[in-house]
């Protein structure tokens, strides 16, 4: 127990930048999270809120130019990755941290056979020989599922279906045990059943070795299975942060409350799904108060007027809302912290 | 794939008889009479029209041309108008030359191009990579006879590290090589950079680096490979631009080749050297351009599929 509350990876007031000639882009603004070993922090929050560009920071792979990692810091076992010299960073990506990228169809070298994509991380980091290398990529496809992993491995990715592919990155990506994983939607391209084999597969190797997991998914069904912790990301931002029991029991932030409201009850026959009305506002111009004012049921002058900080509550829930703070001045009263 | 190899190289028949169509009955317009020309300048008018009919010229053009055509086909170009040797005998002897010539040129074209194209896509709009693009435009935009004159002009006339002109050893292949490679070169190297530049861009390069692989094995292993495949199609098509350059190189260095000869034989109004020579040299052209398809597809199979 004790082992697991080691944090082995620590995001602190990250914010990653993109200069453009529409101007400058906070995709990512000021984000704070905490990864412990053999935990899973699920971040969810709507297309276009900072999810990919987050974990892409972490292992710096931000596409530069445009981008910049502008302030924070990304602490791994202590050291900090943000200002690591890049040999070092060399030697974590792909060994100690891990990505399972969200686009499965583009993100496998179409001339290069899937098994040589693979075993070329393991002759890396393991320092094994070509054979060796080649058997145990072999294994590490057979063990995600993938039939007759001899044939394939030999394969490009042209010869291989979506789903393949993307289980073929997930055994890229497991391949040198990873201590940390991060996975962007890694199983939306998946059916079902394959679907919660990756997610079986992923739990395994966590208490196996005690990998911390970053999930990052659109499917809160995914995130219940799964996660530990939540963060919910809204327009650069974290606007909760809670374990899960407390985020389907209790969602305290207005968006978070949509999100879960958006999903299909099985004990409620309702013929139409509640959507969160309006829009995420442009990065490149983020408002000055709360950014999810515009579509805020609650929402006061002072919303839109000043940001509120992401702050933690009596439960332990931390929430960016001026709803759950002493200055809340609207006609709803404060809510009542449990 | 062996279908499609098939059919390309069927495509190849109706490509030749169309040149031949076009090059015999483009030399009907082009006004001279051969026969006043074979029979010397004041030969008598019967023996004038003797000469046209020994060699069928009277007849009706299409009648001509079907003989002709049937010639071809039985591997008989017909006699030089000039010096009454096989056209064919002509060609093979000079057929070698060009070739080499035109290898090496394509060599040329290919290291040098590919060579400069990566240095400069992987430190793009740095100092190297300016100065890079701006050579290649050079190459792009000098006239080949003019550069083939100034390296001449330097490495045979004044350092005399190279011979001036001729063909006897693989010194004199150098100059000829790089004049006629060089624009394709330079092609070639702007291809290359842009190809790379939008390879590196990918989604599966960034897997690369996510894996912690080097900068170097991310280039050469990942990028190179993508990046090469539009190259070729370049590259095939240089090489048509190529044989093209070979008749004004071949007359700069005095190099006694297919283009050349081709030049001459115009000159002379020697009919058949010229249907002979256009002809082969269409014909290599086909045939190198059927490789390129190919092997192209080959490559290109993976990436239609993606
Ligand atoms: N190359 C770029 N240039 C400019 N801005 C960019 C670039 N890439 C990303 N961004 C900005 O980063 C923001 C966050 O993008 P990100 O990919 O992290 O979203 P996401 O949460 O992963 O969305 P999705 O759920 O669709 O994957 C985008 O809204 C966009 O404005
Ligand atoms: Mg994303």
């Amino acid at each position: 127990m004790n082992e697991k509350n080691k944090p082995i990876l620590e995001v602190k007031g990250l914010k990653t930048h993109f200069t453009t000639k529409r101007g400058v882009s906070k995709a990512v603004d000021g984000i704070d999270f905490t990864l412990h070993k053999g935990e899973t922090l699920g971040i969810v929050g709507e297309s276009g809120c900072g999810k990919s560009m987050t974990s892409l920071s972490i292992l710096r792979l931000i596409p530069s130019p445009p981008g910049k990692i502008a302030g924070g810091s990304v602490l791994f076992k202590g050291k900090d990755l943000v200002t690591m010299p890049e040999g070092e960073m060399r030697e974590i990506r792909g060994n100690e941290i891990s990505m399972i990228f969200q686009e499965p169809m583009t993100s496998l070298n179409p001339v290069i056979p899937v098994g040589e994509q693979i075993a070329e991380a393991i002759r890396l980091h393991q320092k094994l020989g070509k054979k060796a290398a080649w058997e145990k990529s072999v294994e590490m496809l057979r063990l995600v599922g993938i039939p007759s992993p001899e044939k394939r491995a030999k394969q490009e990715p042209f010869q291989l279906s979506g789903g393949m592919r993307q289980r073929v990155m997930i055994a890229m990506a497991l391949a040198c045990t990873p201590e940390v994983l991060i996975a962007d939607e890694p199983t939306t391209a998946l059916d079902v059943t394959i679907q919660s084999q990756i997610l079986e597969l992923i739990k395994d190797l966590q208490t196996k070795i005690g990998m911390g997991v970053i999930m990052i998914t659109h499917d809160l069904g995914v995130v219940a299975e799964t996660c530990d912790k939540v963060a919910v990301m809204y327009a650069g931002n974290i606007v909760e942060y809670a374990s899960t029991e407390q985020i389907f029991a209790n969602p305290k932030h207005p968006y978070t409350q949509g999100l879960l409201d958006s999903l299909p009850k099985i004990n409620e026959d309702v013929d139409e799904l509640k959507t969160i009305e309006g829009s995420i506002p442009s990065p490149y111009n983020m408002p000055s108060g709360c950014r999810f004012a515009s579509r805020c049921p609650y929402k006061e002058e002072m919303c839109t007027s000043h940001k509120p900080e992401l702050i933690e509550q009596n439960d332990g829930v931390k929430v960016r809302c001026w709803k759950y703070t002493d200055e809340w001045t609207g006609t709803i009263k404060k809510e009542e912290v449990v | 794939m062996l279908m499609f190899i098939l059919r390309r190289i069927l495509q190849i028949v109706p490509v030749i008889i169309g040149v031949t169509f076009v090059v015999f009955f483009i030399m009907q317009l082009v006004p001279g009479d051969p026969a006043v020309l074979l029979a010397g300048e004041g030969a008598s008018k019967e023996a004038i029209e003797a000469v046209r009919e020994q060699l069928g010229l009277n007849q009706p053009l299409y009648i001509q041309y079907f003989e002709y055509l049937m010639n071809v086909f039985k591997g008989d170009l017909g006699v030089s108008l000039k010096n009454s040797q096989p056209v064919l005998d002509e060609i093979l002897v000079r057929l070698p030359i060009t070739i080499e010539l035109a290898f090496f040129s394509i060599i040329i074209t290919v290291v040098l191009g590919m060579t400069a194209g990566i240095i400069s896509a992987v430190k793009p709009y740095s100092l190297t990579d300016v100065s890079v693009m701006l050579v290649a435009l050079l190459g792009i935009s000098l006239p080949s006879f003019w550069l083939g004159l100034m390296l001449m002009y330097f490495f045979s006339v004044k350092l005399q590290i190279l011979p001036v002109a001729g063909w006897d050893s693989l010194l004199h292949v150098i100059l000829p090589a790089v004049t006629l490679g060089a624009g394709g070169a330079a092609i070639v190297a702007r291809m290359t950079r842009s190809s790379m530049l939008e390879v590196i861009r990918q989604d599966y390069i960034r897997t690369a680096r996510a894996k912690g692989l080097r900068e170097h094995i991310i280039i050469y292993k990942h990028a190179l490979r993508n990046a090469l495949i539009p190259v070729i199609t370049v590259v095939g098509l240089q090489f048509g631009a190529l044989l093209g350059g070979t008749v004004l190189v071949e007359s700069i260095f005095a190099i006694n080749g297919l283009g050349r000869m081709i030049v001459d034989a115009i000159r002379t109004r020697d009919l058949p050297m010229v249907q002979g020579g256009v002809l082969f040299a269409s014909l290599i052209f086909v045939v190198v351009n059927l490789f390129v398809d190919v092997f192209y597809r080959i490559f290109n199979k993976r990436i239609e599929l993606n």
